[in-house]
């Protein structure tokens, strides 16, 4: 369940966002997550929903939008773009296990469809990002 | 926003030291400095982590004896346990195929990596580089948080100009240096010792050349009776005084 660590990254980063914002209490969160790291969308949902507001009781009730991206590749061998359900052939599961951790090892298991290339670059869909913060701010309640 | 970089001080605040060991030139010993100095570390008492940075070609795992297997997940990922540290390596994910990987890749794995990985209370946490002062040096300078650096040299003119340059570098940006450390020594000549005069950083001592070095890889027992890991226990006192240790 390492979803956990990156949920944890996620509310982390949420919180500088919100602090540098001037942004005192979160109430919407919207996160992308990349199809090739292929992260348990409820085991991600339930640690920023249920796991870390026990511990940190702020956090309860904000509302987390996660949106999946599709992965997409570009060769720079042979300049073809490529995307994950050209890769039918990448089955074996120590493979999607090891990109699962770290979607860079695909440079690993994946090759061009077009040329055979390991040359390829990451376009989206890789892993988790931070996309938009929402909340209140308290100066500005005061001052409405 | 990249969510991972917010977090690498939270995972890294357990650990005390951290301790990159590089040297910029390949071939020159630095992945057995580290990984000895690592279980040598161990072996004193220290709670240690071993974190092989060479993501396209890692050889820690070899020196210790460990092949392809995932880590454990729970709340994150836990290094291997090895001959009494903690090792995490690239590796554990790929084995021995080949992992080819341009700088904004291996940018991607560090921060990956270290955002994942729970290493825990740690003594000393040591960071093996790859060589150059490329993409992951640089990544290392600027994402992880109180990192001193340890430096390899051999008493080779073409080894020594990129020790010279990685000091010029270190001591350019302020980074800390814990020393330089030279390796294979096969005479009493004193040229990296004196590079690390010039640069008035320690010269922590001299790791001699080993035949029997090779058939003790992969074999704890074995490592801890070669000379280089004699030279390195040696060392301990002067890279990680006693009183810094938890």
């Amino acid at each position: 369940m390492h979803e956990f660590a990156l949920a944890d990254a996620v509310v982390t980063a949420a919180r500088q966002a919100a602090q540098e914002a001037g942004i005192d209490h979160l109430e919407r969160i919207e996160v992308k997550v990349g199809q090739l790291q292929r992260i348990s969308k409820d085991l991600f949902e339930f640690s920023l929903t249920q796991v870390i507001p026990e511990v940190a009781p702020d956090l309860a009730g904000v509302e987390f939008v996660i949106e999946e991206e599709p992965a997409l590749f570009h060769c720079r061998a042979c300049d073809r773009t490529f995307g994950e359900t050209d890769l039918a052939d990448v089955q074996d599961e120590d493979a999607i296990e090891a990109m699962h951790f770290v979607p860079e090892l695909s440079h690993t298991f994946i090759r061009c469809p077009g040329c055979g290339s390991p040359d390829f670059e990451i376009v989206a869909g890789r892993g988790v990002t931070l996309e938009i913060v929402e909340g209140r701010s308290r100066v500005r309640e005061d001052e409405g | 926003m990249d969510p991972r970089v917010a977090v690498i001080g939270d995972r890294l605040k357990p650990v005390s030291r951290v301790i990159g060991v590089t040297g910029s030139k390949g071939g020159i010993g630095k992945s057995v400095v580290a990984t000895g100095l690592a279980v040598a570390l161990g072996h004193s008492g220290r709670a240690v982590g071993l974190f092989d940075l060479d993501f396209t070609s890692p050889s820690d795992h070899v020196i210790l004896g460990l092949e392809k297997g995932f880590p454990t997940e729970e709340f994150g990922i836990d290094p291997h346990r090895v001959a009494g540290i903690d090792l995490m390596s690239v590796a554990f994910f790929v084995g021995d195929s080949a992992t080819p990987l341009r700088g904004a890749d291996a940018t991607n794995v560090l921060l990956e990596l270290l955002a994942i990985s729970r290493w825990g209370e740690l003594d000393v946490l040591v960071l093996d580089l790859p060589p150059g002062l490329g993409d992951t040096t640089l990544d290392v300078l600027r994402f992880v948080p109180r990192v001193e650096f340890l430096l390899v040299g051999v008493a080779s003119l073409l080894a020594l100009g990129s020790v010279r340059r990685a000091l010029g570098l270190l001591t350019e940006l302020s980074a800390p240096v814990v020393g330089v450390v030279e390796n294979m020594q096969r005479d009493d000549g004193t040229l990296v010792q004196a590079l690390a005069a010039e640069y008035r950083v320690p010269f922590l001592g001299a790791v001699p050349f080993d035949a029997g070095l090779e058939a003790a890889f992969g074999n704890e027992e074995r490592l801890v009776r070669t000379q280089v890991y004699g030279a390195l226990a040696g060392m301990l006192e002067r890279i990680v005084p006693a009183a810094d240790a938890g």
